[in-house]
């Protein structure tokens, strides 16, 4: 077990190393350093640069070492959690982040337990009554939950609650408590307005769910053992809750590695149309003006999330499943 | 009883008889659903290739009517008289003193006979084939046919879905083709040779997918120059999305790789002194093309959901190119889409050739497993 866990944390070290080189890569690839566009910006606005400052701003940065070293700096700075600086909000993209990052995965957190809770039961049923009006209609759900692309989702949800109920979803608060403290009245304004989103990032993640946990019950439904425990007069529920659902799980929690990044992928398009304060429509805006160190930071961001995720998946699937652990 | 076992000895013979192909062929006929998705796909192929021809008008007009809702077809006129030759209502513009906007209002006055083969606006086929007939149309200065409605700019949503449709549809293709040379390599070398090649092609898989990849497209599609020509852009987002699609494929191959590498079959090449790559090409790829192809045929959609997402963030295609999700962009801002819902038809032929494309590649897995009885 602990030479499992030992391989496994390094190997999220490594990939950890290997995503902040695609980051940083990303915040290199606009032709133009980050001090020009940092220039053209305070010219636009009329400010009279000196050669002074422009050499300033090259030290700050470091554009005058060698690129490796630049990335060195650059990882520096952020584990001090400094991320550098917004050209389009003219502030600190750790203080842009700092309130947005918690709210993605509040978000991404609430989607993956919301799909557990109704995946692994719609998994249960459909594959028991298999073939039934019931299984069928699972089935086409699911269907329509990966071949629908979320944003649609999203806008069709917020049309239809526009047109027919008159209520503007979008956001997380309404606009009294946006800036209130917290209280139990903003808690259930939050529940108020964070199921639509959550509704539609779980849309499609518990369509795979439900197809994996399907395939797999199916698989096990049909082994002896189930067909021992039945003719010992086991009570039906018993036999499928105690033995074939728990060897059928195992897939679905390694499904989760998955899952994680699709939610938080999703989450970018859904946060921005629904206009969450996530990270979402700040990765966007910073796409939009190549604002590179934000776009840079929230990939480096969104991608530790989604492998530490994964970690913590793949080290309680071997707590689950011993045959995981002495591979 | 014996005529009954001739029977079944008959159809049994009638299997074993059959090519590979044909079986193939046969599984996947009795997939009704799969069959109906494989029509409609090839409908939405032709509309594209013979787009200029099916449009009513050129997809960057503007006619003199933004914003105008779709036309429905008529055959009974408000006397309730059938008219065997259909005919569409004209509209006059009103002000609505509520809102504000311009108004369509529906005009019995105005009659537009639909016809076949009407004249309009030139355009080439092909590059090569110069004409003026569209498939369908109404006649007259002032007549408009508008089936899906019109954009802001009174471009025909019609005409642009199925332009877009050229983009959309071919976007998958390509990136598919790419995945494939990509995913088919990489796993082949990793299931083939082994050793450490394998180990890294293995963990480069993985990292790649632990990253989520919609931010990741998001950023490198940032970098993208903005003054870079259409066909360039094209051509950058598609690379961008097959960059890191071809990981399920790799592995799948690499599996079967391993799996076949000690079959006897292979070692019976080997011992008779077959080249590696004739081992490769003759003996081991027509084991898994069946999963190379519905790999292929699933991959699609998500590379069309990924076009459509990133266009409709005005990260990927821009305007003037049409796709749908540049289409989509016009449905923004629901509190617009309630005034003009229409706008949202684009995304209709989205899930719709996703749908297609998922069935298709659903019913063209269980026919590649002729002999198993996986489902069955």
């Amino acid at each position: 077990m602990a030479a499992y866990i030992i391989r496994r944390i390094i190997y999220t070290i490594i990939t950890l190393f290997v995503v902040s080189i695609i980051s940083f890569v990303i915040i290199q690839l606009p032709p133009g350093d980050a001090t020009s566009i940092r220039l053209q910006v305070l010219q636009t606005a009329g400010v009279q640069v000196t050669q002074e400052q422009v050499d300033q701003l090259k030290e700050d940065f470091g554009l005058n070492k060698p690129i490796y070293q630049q990335y060195f700096i650059w990882m520096k700075n952020m584990f001090h959690g400094n991320f550098g600086e917004s050209f389009y909000y003219g502030v600190d993209v750790s203080t842009l982040l700092k309130n947005r990052a918690p709210n993605s995965l509040l978000l991404a957190f609430l989607t993956i337990i919301i799909t557990y809770c109704v995946a692994i039961p719609g998994g249960i049923i459909s594959s028991v009554k298999q073939r039934s009006a019931i299984d069928y209609t699972i089935s086409l759900g699911s269907f329509l939950g990966i071949s629908i692309p979320g944003f649609l989702v999203a806008i069709v949800i917020m049309f239809i609650s526009f047109r027919f109920f008159g209520v503007s979803m979008g956001g997380f608060y309404s606009a009294e408590f946006k800036q209130a403290a917290w209280s139990s009245a903003k808690f259930v304004d939050l529940l108020k307005h964070i199921w639509p989103p959550v509704l539609v990032l779980s849309f499609a993640s518990f369509a795979f769910t439900i197809r994996i946990l399907r395939a797999s019950m199916l698989d096990e439904l049909r082994k002896p053992y189930v067909q021992v425990a039945r003719s010992k007069g086991l009570v039906e529920s018993k036999i499928i809750l105690k033995y074939p659902t728990r060897v059928a799980l195992n897939p679905v929690i390694s499904t989760l590695g998955y899952i994680l990044p699709t939610v938080i992928g999703a989450e970018m398009i859904v946060g921005y149309v629904m206009d969450l304060p996530t990270l979402g429509p700040v990765l966007l805006t910073g796409a939009l003006s190549q604002d590179m160190f934000v776009v840079g930071a929230i990939v480096m961001i969104l991608s530790a999330l989604t492998i530490i995720g994964t970690l913590v998946s793949d080290l309680l699937l071997a707590f689950t499943d011993p045959r995981i652990r002495y591979q | 009883m014996k005529n009954l076992d001739k029977k079944i000895k008959k159809k049994h013979r009638q299997i074993e008889d059959l090519s590979y192909g044909r079986l193939i062929y046969i599984q996947f006929k009795k997939h009704k659903a799969a069959l109906v998705g494989l029509v409609v796909l090839i409908i939405l192929y032709l509309l594209a290739i013979f787009a200029p021809f099916v449009s009513p008008y050129d997809p960057q007009r503007r006619l003199k009517v933004p914003y105008m809702p779709p036309q429905t077809i008529h055959f009974f006129d408000k006397e309730g008289d059938f008219h065997i030759r259909p005919f569409v209502y004209g509209y006059t513009e009103e002000m609505d003193m509520e809102t504000f906007r311009k108004k369509y209002v529906i005009d019995e006055e105005k009659k537009y006979p639909l016809y076949f083969f009407v004249k309009g606006d030139s355009y080439k086929l092909f590059n090569i084939i110069k004409s003026d007939i569209h498939l369908f149309g109404v006649k007259g200065e002032d007549a408009v046919f508008l089936p899906f409605g019109s954009t802001k700019l009174g471009q025909c949503l019609f005409s642009q879905t199925i332009f877009g449709s050229r983009i959309s549809l071919t976007i998958g293709l390509i990136g598919v083709f790419i995945i494939m040379v990509i995913g088919v390599s990489l796993g082949g070398i990793s299931g083939y040779f082994g050793g450490k090649l394998d180990n890294v092609i293995q963990r480069t898989i993985e990292i790649i997918r632990s990253i989520p990849m919609i931010p990741l497209w998001m950023a490198l599609a940032a970098a993208l120059p903005v003054n870079w020509p259409q066909f360039r852009l094209f051509m950058a987002v598609v690379v961008i999305m097959s960059l890191f699609g071809w990981t399920t494929l790799a592995r799948v191959i690499r599996g079967k790789f391993i799996s076949l590498r000690e079959e006897d079959f292979i070692m019976a090449a080997k011992v008779s002194g077959s080249s590696e790559f004739n081992i490769i090409i003759r003996h081991m790829v027509p084991n898994f093309i069946g999963y190379i192809l519905v790999d292929m045929t699933l991959s699609i959609p998500a590379m069309i959901i990924g076009e459509t997402s990133l266009s409709f963030l005005g990260l990927g295609l821009r305007s003037p190119t049409i796709s749908w999700g540049v289409l989509l962009r016009n449905a923004q801002g629901f509190q617009n889409l309630s005034f003009y819902p229409w706008l949202l038809i684009p995304g209709a032929f989205v899930v719709m050739s996703v749908i297609c494309f998922n069935i298709v590649g659903d019913g063209l897995r269980d026919a590649f497993d002729p002999y198993g009885v996986t489902g069955r």
